[in-house]
């Protein structure tokens, strides 16, 4: 085979490759849109579920997933970000350091159920704050922690390092250098890393599973010591849990949370792209 | 004449065990624009960096012996290392602006030691543009990004930005190794100016440069100070037979 030859092989294959890759998402959307479209309407957005939650509609749930989303970036992005700019900026190389990495490392690897039944005995029966948003939300960003983490630092280490030492050498201190150079360059890439963890968390079953999600809660919550319901367990419950229940509004609820996951990438992703269009270079 | 800086015995290491500077001594007159010169890794850029503790950023380097500047030890544990690094500012050889509009970029150091009047920012900002001879250029234009600029105009901008914060002695680490002559020959011509009220120090471009430019000229080897003195004298008339190989052309 001529170099020429060798070159199309290899550009028809990676070209394969990616469109293998794109192929399953763009199933799984036109899949439940189509079957769940027809059950989208005003009523299904606005009404609570009725009559064994065969029908109404998905208010309470669809609050739910946005209040516990909301908690979440609540609980998971100062932390994060602290952390981040911690490790990127502050932290000497010595033992501790190597502890903490190794423990968002960890953090990361742990399975959501596990944070489910973590959130149970340490936030809604040792801390005593019930089957709550409040427990909900500290596990769910509890779970967001190292993905935050890990981006934020990368983006912050991804800063130029002689916009650092110019700042310094003009008499700024370390916070301000931070403040002024390191953070307003770094803040697209942090975004990313916050759109990635509260969509995951927006998804998450397990780690609501006993610290907030209720089955059936048509009242909407008071406070953060309410339960809720919330889309994925509701998702769960109304697919496996409910004989009877109309196809129809299972595909209906998945394209719900689909829809609410997609709108929060999407305003982020807008968000990020006017940001660093605005950055004068 | 007092020395305004006054470096004593001055040794210092990288992390890695490189002896960056071996027992350096100098006097830094006021006034003047002092030359370092000396081939690559001979400790030039390391000496400017200990001036303003820019060194301070490496961890695990070792130092030994002192600065004084007016006669204070500037490494003190009393001495304010943000305070000294806007009195001791540094131009770096590759022009680089802060993201942001040329004005924001000649007024940074002075928010950043919290000057908010913005009458006093205005006057800075014009007359640093004015002693860098950069005024006319972009005076109608200080809103517009400082990465729209030239090369040339850009480091005459970090010169402008440097002196903004009044500082007393400015440190030029090779301004203008990208630049083309008529930007170099602009720099240096800004510089002429400016050592009748600050003191300088500049790592030159080249021999030619230092020769060009440099009052008093110390000539570094391997992170030694070979010889010092009158420009005219070390180019002229060298007592050390290194230098005069160095200035002729001989090695470097």
């Amino acid at each position: 085979m001529t170099r020429q030859q060798s070159q199309k092989v290899a550009t028809v294959l990676v070209t394969a490759v990616a469109i293998i890759v794109i192929l399953p998402i763009f199933l799984v959307l036109v899949y439940i849109f189509a079957q769940g479209w027809s059950a989208l309407s005003w009523e299904f957005f606005t009404q609570p579920p009725r009559n064994g939650m065969t029908e109404g509609g998905l208010l309470p749930a669809i609050l739910g997933t946005l209040f516990l989303t909301l908690g979440t970036a609540v609980a998971s992005i100062p932390l994060g970000i602290g952390a981040a700019i911690y490790l990127a900026e502050y932290a000497p190389n010595n033992r501790l350091t190597r502890l903490i990495r190794l423990a968002i490392v960890n953090l990361a690897g742990i399975p959501s159920i596990v944070y489910g039944l973590f959130g149970l005995g340490a936030f809604v029966l040792f801390l005593n704050f019930g089957t709550s948003i409040l427990a909900g939300s500290l596990t769910l960003g509890l779970m967001t922690l190292p993905v935050i983490i890990s981006t934020a630092e990368e983006a912050i280490l991804s800063v130029p390092s002689e916009f650092r030492i110019v700042s310094l050498s003009l008499g700024a201190t370390r916070w301000q250098t931070i403040r002024n150079q390191v953070l307003p360059h770094a803040l697209p890439g942090i975004l990313t890393g916050i759109i990635l963890g509260l969509s995951r968390a927006a998804g998450e079953t397990a780690p609501i599973l006993f610290t907030v999600a209720a089955f059936y809660l048509p009242e909407l919550p008071k406070s953060i010591f309410d339960q809720t319901m919330a889309l994925p367990y509701h998702l769960y419950v109304i697919s496996t849990q409910v004989p009877g229940m109309p196809l129809q509004i299972q595909y209906g609820t998945a394209l719900v949370l689909l829809l609410i996951v997609l709108t929060l990438t999407l305003v982020a992703t807008v968000v990020r792209t006017i940001m660093r269009r605005r950055r004068q270079w | 004449m007092t020395a305004k800086i006054h470096i004593h015995d001055l040794s210092f290491t990288y992390p890695d065990g490189t002896q960056a500077l071996r027992h350096i001594n100098l006097d830094i007159q006021p006034q003047q624009l002092f030359v370092l010169f000396g081939p690559s890794r001979s400790g030039k850029s390391t000496l400017l960096r200990l001036l303003n503790r820019l060194s301070d950023l490496l961890p695990d380097t070792q130092r030994s012996g002192d600065i004084l500047l007016d006669g204070a030890d500037i490494f003190a544990r009393s001495v304010n290392v943000f305070e000294l690094r806007r009195r001791v500012s540094m131009v770096f050889a590759i022009p680089t602006p802060l993201p942001g509009s040329i004005y924001d970029n000649l007024v940074y150091g002075l928010r950043m030691a919290g000057i908010r009047d913005q009458a006093t920012l205005d006057e800075r900002a014009e007359t640093s543009l004015r002693q860098a001879a950069l005024w006319d250029e972009v005076k109608d234009r200080l809103q517009d990004s400082a990465f729209a600029l030239s090369g040339g105009q850009k480091q005459r901008l970090c010169l402008a930005r440097s002196l903004a914060l009044r500082p007393e002695i400015i440190l030029l680490d090779n301004p203008t190794s990208g630049l083309d002559p008529i930007s170099t020959a602009q720099v240096e011509q800004s510089l002429y100016k400016l050592k009748q009220q600050y003191t300088i120090i500049m790592v030159p471009h080249s021999v030619q440069q230092a020769a060009r430019v440099g009052d008093q000229v110390a000539f570094l080897l391997d992170g030694e100070v070979i010889e010092v003195g009158d420009q005219s004298r070390i180019f002229v008339n060298p007592q050390d037979q290194r230098t005069e190989d160095y200035v002729t052309g001989r090695f470097g």
